[in-house]
């Protein structure tokens, strides 16, 4: 087995096996703390790594911005790939437009057309962006980015002002859009294993459309355009 | 006594041995043993001079005595990391440049085409990164369990492997394998179409016993999940999975976990979509919601032909592929031509698989190869007698819940062409007479 520190911290309690905690979960095995490995987990720990944000706005911090302050952070960081306008870039996400798009036969999954939640708008850019240099955003600039982007969608006026009041209260045109039960298994097979159709006809092949990369060789670099 | 002198010396070329045999008793000991330690089994040059090389055959098989039986080899640790043979070159991750924007945000697909059995080489597994592979230092990296628990907990990597480990054979499948051919038949090849598929045993602590060491209180529902990495990768999972057969894995294969698989830790959530698996593991929280992450909203959510879509569909739904032959692997002649593949559900074990070679209008039961574990990759197989005429393979998996793999067209049937994740229909190669496989679909 390998081990992935050197030095070995003798740490007290090794073997405490001492239940630390009064109120078990029914039909658990072992009482919390039964091992009583690692470190409690300090407010201020748990703080500084705790990020996420839910639709409810719980994990929203304080702080706020607007949608004017939004277009100068978002010309600063983000149009180069995301387009001036939320076009977006090459293959780099499109932001903003698409909608009425999701039933046609091309669809265009956007912020505006798609997302079903703002929240998850600030919590992403805030743990995510910008791409090149993640968690480096203000509290205020995460804000004040969700506001113009949400703005780019038609979504909130110009005057709008994000904070962890208002952000909870947006509604989202694609909220109801989506079931959140899986419906599957939703498609079914039989198991026939003699004259299970008449015909057989090949609709389409792969061949000669020469999308595919290299399966030999080096590694195929291919057009990146 | 030279057989016992050649056990001892293995490794010592038989021109070494024979020409030893030419020499009176007591130098040939003294030549065998100057032999054996010389380092790195270089050729005894003085003895040797007399020597003339034969001059290398141009093939190495029979009647031809290979070169490489008749001299040394480099010796222990030559790779004190063992690699594959440079012979073994093209068998290697590849992706398709056209795909995505940037390689940071990406994926790579394994060489289904050249792996055997049913675990995946650590160097040969797929690879979906969202902002690149981190170099995390263990003795820096630490997991942190709070939320709705009584115990929030720090945890090093050190703290973790103090846990019971268990070890658990389990498949991976990024939901959006086979997702470009939703509109049609677009690429040749076996590890492009069907490659974001691997098999490892992972070793690790079972979540339910870090949840339990943390002690979840009543109103916690739900988890997240985070990882290390600049995507910070989030998903919401609930606790009923998460307390069942879910682990915190370091190992794959019986080594620490690659890089590109999250060490030092990760997720392991046996027959769910390989997103759900959260790489570079940094963080746990209980909850009472799920959090509606990007991951489960904008992204891994299945739009259906009416402009709705359908989340939180975790499981991956049974699915099989012929490997043997493939694009990559054409049919080496008329006669008997063993067909191969692989099949797996995340809803539990493979049941049983079919073959047909006439585009589904007949099909035979394949031979399951052992192992047949839940949540794996299981290995079929079917002897086939090739008459040399234009032939259309495919395979098809029953799990054990009774779910039968769908064809391409009920698929599309029921859930139109833009859902992108979650394409389990049945694959076709369409086997030419000249042996080539192409990659085709059916009306």
């Amino acid at each position: 087995m390998f081990s992935f520190l050197k030095s070995s911290r003798a740490l007290p309690g090794i073997c405490l096996g001492v239940a630390l905690v009064s109120a078990p979960m029914t039909g658990v095995a072992e009482p919390a703390g039964h091992y009583g490995y690692g470190a409690s987990a300090t407010e201020e720990q748990i703080a500084a790594w705790d990020i996420d944000v839910r639709p409810d706005g719980m994990g929203l911090p304080e702080g706020s911005g607007s949608v004017d302050e939004g277009m100068q952070v978002y010309e600063t960081y983000c149009s180069s790939c995301h387009g001036a306008f939320g076009e977006g870039m090459g293959r780099y996400p499109k932001l903003a437009g698409g909608d009425g798009s999701l039933a046609e036969d091309r669809p265009e999954k956007t912020v505006g057309s798609y997302w079903p939640y703002a929240s998850t708008l600030w919590d992403y850019i805030h743990r995510a962006m910008p791409f090149f240099a993640p968690q480096s955003l203000t509290d205020d600039q995460v804000y004040a980015l969700t506001a113009y982007v949400l703005n780019l969608n038609y979504i909130v006026e110009s005057d709008f002002v994000a904070n962890k009041e208002t952000l909870p209260e947006v509604v989202m045109p694609n909220q109801d859009g989506f079931t959140w039960e899986d419906p599957r298994p939703v498609v079914s097979n039989e198991r026939c294993m003699k004259d299970c159709k008449e015909s057989v006809t090949v609709s389409d092949s792969a061949a000669g459309k020469n999308l595919t990369p290299s399966t030999t060789g080096p590694l195929d670099e291919g057009i990146t355009e | 006594m030279l057989g016992k002198l050649r056990r001892l010396s293995q490794g010592v070329s038989e021109i070494a041995l024979e020409e030893s045999e030419r020499l009176p008793s007591a130098e040939r000991r003294r030549f065998l043993r100057s032999g054996l330690f010389t380092a790195g089994g270089a050729m005894v040059g003085g003895a040797l001079a007399g020597i003339a090389p034969k001059a290398l055959a141009a093939t190495q098989y029979p009647p031809e005595i290979p070169s490489w039986t008749r001299s040394l080899g480099p010796g222990v640790v030559a790779d004190p990391y063992g690699v594959p043979s440079p012979f073994e070159k093209d068998v290697i991750r590849r992706n398709v440049p056209w795909l995505t924007a940037d390689k940071v945000s990406s994926i790579s697909f394994s060489p289904l085409q050249h792996l055997k059995g049913i675990i995946t080489p650590n160097g040969l597994f797929f690879e979906r990164h969202h902002a690149g592979r981190p170099e995390i230092d263990p003795q820096q990296h630490r997991l942190m369990i709070h939320g709705l628990v009584d115990r929030p907990i720090i945890l090093s990597m050190e703290d973790l492997q103090r846990f019971p480990s268990v070890s658990q054979i389990n498949f991976i499948e990024c939901p959006a394998n086979g997702g470009m051919e939703w509109r049609g038949a677009q690429l040749n090849s076996l590890q492009f179409l069907h490659g974001m598929v691997s098999c490892a045993e992972w070793t690790g602590v079972r979540l339910s016993t870090l949840l339990q060491e943390a002690g979840i209180q009543p109103k916690g529902k739900w988890l997240l999940a985070e990882g290390a990495d600049g995507a910070a990768m989030t998903r919401s999972i609930p606790l009923e999975k998460a307390l069942d057969d879910v682990i915190v894995a370091y190992a794959q294969n019986g080594e620490a976990l690659r890089r590109e698989q999250g060490y030092p830790i990760r997720l392991v959530v046996p027959g769910w979509e390989g997103n759900t698996h959260v790489k570079w593991l940094r963080r746990l929280e209980v909850g009472d919601k799920p959090w509606m992450q990007r991951e489960e909203t904008s992204k891994y959510t299945d739009l259906m032909p009416d402009g709705t879509a359908h989340g939180f569909t975790w499981v991956m739904e049974a699915k099989s592929v012929i490997t043997s032959p493939c694009p990559e692997m054409p049919v080496r002649g008329k006669g008997i031509c063993q067909i191969e593949g692989l099949a797996w559900s995340g809803r539990g074990k493979v049941r049983a698989v079919d073959v047909s070679v006439d585009g589904g209008k007949n099909w035979q039961q394949a031979q399951l190869r052992e192992p047949v574990m839940s949540k794996s990759l299981t290995r079929f197989s079917l002897e086939w007698k090739w008459d040399g005429n234009p032939a259309l393979l495919q395979s098809r998996v029953i799990d054990e819940t009774g779910y039968v793999q769908p064809t391409l067209g009920q698929l599309k049937a029921a859930r139109g062409t833009n859902s992108i994740y979650h394409k389990n229909a049945i694959q076709t190669w369409k086997v030419n007479a000249d042996g080539s496989v192409v990659n085709v679909q059916l009306s």
